[in-house]
């Protein structure tokens, strides 16, 4: 890799020991891909993955201490994933002694940890930092310093930044020294599609299936995808967002996949069309017998396959501001149909901090509350992380938190019949 | 005795006995409930891999294609060598990618008195020809030996 002279001061230690090891681990992790370079990070916030003080996870919090003692915190201020507790989620006594004596009793010296290292503010707690309310949103063109997969890959295809699949603590060096190595999703060559897809489904397809589908047939490929546009169409409005991110996010965990581009809606699909696939591209065609055959291949690890779900979680990713008004709507008139005024099962909604807030306002907010749902800010990964949660009957309409976890995954319409007791 | 070369990531020279996936290791998945609870034998916890799971990965030679999972993984295998809770070498069939790259590096500058040699594109042939038990022995070139 050829540095500029201020790099390579850096590297030689010049400024410090710490400065020259985080400068050395970014080096050898572009070289392992073969870049040739560094470029600057150019975003004005950056995000970084790791949000729970998990005891177990002490080494990540003994290298953030060494970076705070020498004073090489990022000039970047930054939001971070969502946090994994909420006394609002439901928890028996058991499992609540495990999150706070067990799991996560580093969390509040992380957070302590975080607001020294440049945490945006205290709320700035999720995986949808991109969210108006948030307000971490990149522009097109800025290169990243990412680690969250859906983040990243929303960033890439949706708001047209450029952003590897790196690793938690890559994120925070890259914006320490403020570059990021050259290659892969950085490049022009690494945004080219290796796969067309055909979307020949005879209704809208569930965006988190379409990205399962996908995910798992492209890996870490970048798919262009066609015939999406017929049912999510060509702006890019709060409905097709909301759409991308959760088909995202599914592509993402999975596959591993970064990047995608939907002819006529994303960005560089718009500007570049077919230009974007690569000579020898594969071909994927998914039709409603595909989609079918994705859902029907999931394997159910609950202990009692047939067991009464005891928890539903909506919202990984963190929902949006317009997914939770029209979620209300939606329980509402499920709710009246069937005759039960609230859902038959305790069920989370999550968004963001800030998200949450602005819902709050709103006059839905009130509404959902008297459909017996419960926002929370929490991660709902985290929750599942506990050993005692793993082995209960959770059900979710996320596919990333059905790949990660034991939860059962049903469609986002399946999830509201069963929840507002339904057939 | 069957020779391949790969490619250095993190140099280093060990002998130690194969552990085989021939489908993507997810770091997060099969370290997590091992560290969480100090599994000394450091048994492999991801049920979605049934080549891996319940098997020590502690020490052994670790011979998988890629990585896969969530992107906290690089910093999970940087967990596991900093308790020295790690694989004796990681060795990939294909080139290796951002998240186990990651892990790699940061383990190989960050953590002192701890060697995980990690050599990838080994070719498919490697990892259709090693088995379970195998004595492996890495050189520091990238060479792997498998007997």
């Amino acid at each position: 890799m050829i540095l500029t002279k201020e790099q390579q001061a850096i590297l030689d230690g010049e400024q410090g020991e710490t400065l020259a090891k985080v400068m050395k681990t970014l080096v050898m992790y572009g070289e392992a891909f073969g870049a040739e370079k560094l470029v600057p990070i150019t975003s004005e916030y950056n995000h970084l993955v790791t949000s729970f003080g998990l005891k177990v996870m002490s080494p990540v919090y003994d290298l953030m201490q060494q970076l705070l003692d020498a004073d090489v915190c990022s000039g970047q201020k930054f939001s971070v994933d969502p946090r994994p507790i909420d006394k609002n989620v439901p928890a028996n006594f058991l499992q609540n002694l495990v999150f706070n004596k067990f799991m996560y009793t580093k969390q509040d010296f992380y957070e302590a940890q975080l607001e020294r290292l440049g945490l945006m503010n205290d709320q700035a707690f999720t995986c949808t930092c991109y969210m108006d309310q948030v307000g971490n949103k990149p522009k097109k063109g800025d290169v990243l310093s990412w680690a969250e997969s859906s983040a990243v890959v929303y960033a890439n295809s949706v708001l047209g930044a450029r952003c590897n699949r790196n690793s938690g603590i890559i994120d925070i060096m890259g914006s320490i020294v403020g570059y990021v190595p050259y290659f892969g999703l950085l490049t022009d060559e690494g945004r080219k599609a290796t796969w067309v897809v055909r979307v020949c489904t005879t209704k809208k397809p569930e965006a988190q299936l379409l990205g399962s589908a996908i995910g798992m047939k492209v890996m870490e490929d970048v798919p262009y995808v066609i015939g999406l546009d017929q049912w999510i169409g060509t702006e890019l409005n709060e409905d097709a967002c909301a759409y991308l991110k959760d088909f995202g996010a599914a592509t993402a965990s999975n596959g591993a996949v970064g990047l995608y581009h939907i002819e006529r809606l994303t960005p560089e699909a718009v500007e570049q069309g077919s230009t974007l696939i690569a000579e020898d591209a594969k071909e994927y065609i998914i039709d409603d017998a595909e989609l079918a055959r994705v859902q029907q291949n999931y394997p159910v690890i609950w202990k009692n396959p047939e067991a009464k779900p005891k928890l539903c979680f909506v919202g990984c990713p963190h929902l949006s501001l317009s997914q939770l008004k029209t979620w209300t709507v939606q329980l509402e008139e499920a709710l009246a149909k069937n005759g039960k005024k609230k859902v038959v099962l305790p069920t989370v909604f999550t968004a963001a901090p800030a998200v949450l807030e602005s819902f709050a306002k709103t006059e839905y907010a009130e509404r959902l509350k008297a459909t017996g749902v419960i926002t929370s800010y929490i991660c709902p990964l985290m929750y599942m992380n506990n050993p005692l949660c793993k082995k209960m009957p959770v059900i979710t309409s996320s596919n990333k938190l059905r790949t990660y976890t034991s939860a059962r995954y049903y469609t986002d319409g399946e999830i509201l019949s069963i929840i507002t007791g339904g057939k | 005795m069957k020779r391949f070369q790969g490619r250095v990531i993190t140099p280093g020279e060990v002998t130690a006995p194969a552990v085989v996936t021939k489908q993507g290791f997810n770091t997060l998945a099969s370290f997590q409930m091992a560290l969480q609870f100090g599994d000394k034998e450091v048994k492999c916890g991801d049920q979605s891999n049934q080549e891996l799971y319940g098997k020590s990965l502690l020490g052994k030679a670790l011979c998988l294609p890629q990585t896969i999972g969530s992107t906290t993984g690089g910093l999970v295998l940087y967990c596991a060598c900093s308790m020295k809770k790690n694989p004796a070498c990681m060795l990939f069939a294909n080139p290796i990618d951002s998240l186990a790259a990651a892990g790699a590096v940061l383990a190989d500058v960050w953590v002192d008195g701890v060697s995980m040699p990690v050599v990838d594109s080994l070719g498919q042939e490697f990892l259709d020809y090693v088995q379970d038990g195998m004595s492996i022995k890495v050189l520091p070139d990238g060479v792997v030996e498998v007997e």
